[in-house]
Parts: C-alpha cells; sequence; structure tokens
C-alpha cells in the first residue's frame, strides 16, 4: 500500500493508471447501479475524471 | 544476377515521375502516404466528433434547420443525468450486459476447455460452435423471433418438454418478465464462440511442460486447473470480457429486430434510446450530450481494455 502511495507521490504511471481505472470502474458502476439517483448524475463526472486522467498519466514514466 | 523488386519498380517507373520523386524528401514522401488516412480520420471520426461536443451544449434540432440555435450550456447533460427513465434505461443495460458477460465467459470457458481435448471431429465442432458469430445480427433477430414464437416457436416446446409447462403459456419477447432474458439468451448464443475462441487462445498458449512439471509433483488435475490453467488464462478471459461489454454497452441491431425495445421500455438499452431521442423526437442537442455520455463511457472502458491488452502482449 505503501508502495501504491509513494508511487503516486512520485507521479510514477502503473498507481495512477491504477486510479485512473479505479475512478472509470467507479464511474461505469454510478452509472448503471439501481439503487441511487444522485450517484448517477454524478457518474458522468467521475467517468470523465478518470478518462482524461488516464490519458495524462499515460505518459508518465514508469 | 537477378533483379530485385525495388531495382525493377525503379526501371519500370517513367523518368518523368521519377524526377519529381527524387526532388522530395523522405518526410515529404511519408506524409504523402499517410496524409489520406490523416484526412479521411480528421474528416470522418475527428470531426462529427467535435461537431457532436458542440451540438450537445446548443438546443439544435435536425428536423428544424431554420430556427435559430441558442448555446444552452450544460442544461442538456443536466437533464439527461437527472431522468429517472433515462436511468432505468441505463439498468436494462446494465442487466443486459451482466448477465451476457457471465453467461457468456462461463459457457465460453467450457466449451473452450472441452475443445482443447484431442478427440475426433475436434475440428468440426469447432466450426459448428462457431457458426452463430458468424451470421447478421439482422438475420438472428429475425430466426429468434420465429422460434420464441408461443404457437410454433420451437423455443416454448423445448421449454415445455423440460418443465411441463404449456407451450403458448408464456411469452418471451411480449412479456415484460422474460423479454430482458430473452434478449440475454439470444445474445449470449451469438456471442459465446467468440469467447470460447479468445478462452481457446489462452488454453493453447499455456506450455505442456508446465503440466508435466505439475504431474512430477504429483499435482491433482483440479489443482492443475486452479493453479495453472486459470491463472493462465485469466488474461484473456479479462480481454474478453471488456471487448464483450464494449460491444454490448452499444448493442442495437440485434435487439432492435427482437424487440423494437418493448414491451413497454423493459429492453430499451441505451443506444435504442438514444437513437429515439435523435432521430424520432428530433432533439439533436440533448441527443448528442447522450452520445458523448456514452461516448465518455465506451471510451473509458476502451483505455482500461487497450491496457489489459498491453498486459496480454508482455506475457
Amino acid at each position: 500500500m505503501s508502495k501504491f502511495f509513494s508511487g503516486l507521490l512520485g507521479l510514477r504511471r502503473g498507481p495512477w493508471e491504477m486510479l485512473a481505472t479505479i475512478l472509470i470502474a467507479l464511474g461505469v458502476f454510478m452509472l448503471m447501479q439501481p439503487f441511487a439517483l444522485v450517484a448517477y448524475t454524478y457518474s458522468f463526472i467521475v467517468t470523465l475524471v478518470g478518462t482524461v486522467m488516464f490519458i495524462i498519466v499515460s505518459h508518465f514514466r514508469e | 544476377m537477378s533483379e530485385t523488386t525495388i531495382e525493377r519498380a525503379a526501371k519500370a517507373t517513367p523518368p518523368s515521375v521519377a524526377r519529381k520523386i527524387r526532388g522530395l524528401s523522405d518526410r515529404a514522401i511519408a506524409w504523402i502516404f499517410v496524409g489520406p488516412s490523416i484526412f479521411l480520420l480528421l474528416a470522418i471520426n475527428i470531426f462529427p466528433l467535435i461537431w457532436t461536443i458542440n451540438l450537445s451544449f446548443t438546443n439544435f434540432r435536425a428536423n428544424r434547420p431554420n430556427r435559430e440555435v441558442e448555446y444552452i450550456g450544460l442544461r442538456n447533460y443536466e437533464r439527461i443525468l437527472t431522468d429517472s427513465d433515462i436511468w432505468l434505461t441505463m439498468q436494462a443495460t446494465a442487466h443486459f450486459l451482466f448477465w451476457t458477460i457471465a453467461l457468456q465467459v462461463v459457457i465460453g470457458f467450457t466449451l473452450a476447455y472441452l475443445i482443447n481435448k484431442k478427440f475426433k471431429g475436434n475440428d468440426l465442432w469447432t466450426t459448428i460452435i462457431v457458426l452463430p458469430m458468424m451470421l447478421s445480427p439482422a438475420v438472428v433477430g429475425n430466426f429468434w423471433t420465429f422460434l420464441y414464437q408461443p404457437q410454433i416457436g420451437l423455443f416454448n416446446y423445448i421449454v415445455s418438454f423440460f418443465t411441463g409447462l404449456e407451450p403458448s403459456s408464456f411469452e418471451m419477447i411480449g412479456s415484460v418478465a422474460l423479454a430482458p432474458w430473452a434478449i440475454v439468451i439470444v445474445d449470449t448464443w451469438m456471442w459465446t464462440p467468440f469467447v470460447m475462441l479468445i478462452c481457446l487462445a489462452g488454453l493453447r498458449s499455456i506450455p505442456d511442460y508446465i503440466y508435466e512439471a505439475a504431474e512430477i509433483d504429483r499435482a491433482s488435475k483440479w489443482r492443475q486447473f486452479w493453479t495453472i490453467t486459470v491463472p493462465m488464462v485469466l488474461p484473456f478471459l479479462m480481454l474478453a470480457v471488456l471487448f464483450r461489454g464494449i460491444e454490448n454497452f452499444k448493442m442495437f441491431d440485434l435487439v432492435v429486430q427482437l424487440t423494437g425495445g418493448g414491451p413497454g421500455s423493459v429492453t430499451e438499452l441505451t443506444s435504442i434510446n438514444l437513437k429515439r431521442e435523435a432521430f424520432e423526437k428530433w432533439r439533436t442537442g440533448y441527443a448528442s450530450a447522450y452520445a458523448i455520455i456514452l461516448f465518455v463511457t465506451v471510451f473509458g472502458l476502451a483505455s482500461i481494455y487497450v491496457k489489459a491488452l498491453n498486459k496480454v502482449k508482455e506475457r
């Protein structure tokens, strides 16, 4: 876990890509879940942030 | 000594053309080759995307081209993301996605595992299993509509044979409870072979010596399956899941042919709903915002897909 956080602080691609992947997956889940309309409302912004982050961090060094 | 292809091509080039080409740098020649592709990419993909993003901030209606177009900011996005009907459409899509992927993975992997065993007629069975995947979705939708007919449909008779129910006592396409399952069954029937092929590629990539080493260590077949087969096929399986997930998120043709989104709107998936907004209600600006939301979702999933693909390549 500490390796993950030090990777984030050191702007390493692996942990940041992982974070972006989690955000995208969370956004897609929020979009399609049947439990809360408010989660559906904020799903797009979460997916968008995850996707943009993924594009940016894929240029970080390994 | 025989001439090489390059030398033959050089000799065949007319002197006037050769003179022109000789004056171009390598970079210029590269641009001549790549240019048409870039132009087509910009014209067919990038320009419509930018135009759709632009329209998504307006109240434009394509059936009223002369009406003044107003920029309304993020109002279209706000309406879509607070609309409970669209939320229900997303849930219908989620139901379809979850069950098709779950069934396709389980059945596809099982079939691949069986086909991977060496037996007589192996190739023939592979061809037969792969056949549904080669059919057009319109054809599949049409003939499953006949199979689901309550009076004459073969599907109802098979179900009645196993359950004892009257064949005409249930309607797969006409019933609110059964219609979502009807589309899941057809998609699973059509696309399980695809998952099977990917799993088969994964199974065939496992070297025999790993199993031989496990045999020497006296590992049981069950243990070999869980500690060798499953972990080594997992990246391929993940790839299949992501690929089918992205494809089924955009599912349109098969479902339109089968149920048309009905009864009511229980099988109205997002792409069908989007088409209604764009080409039946003619709310072009609103539909553009809807399309952008779906695009970002699919693009995000595709990014994960590319990452998974690279991991498989690294193996």
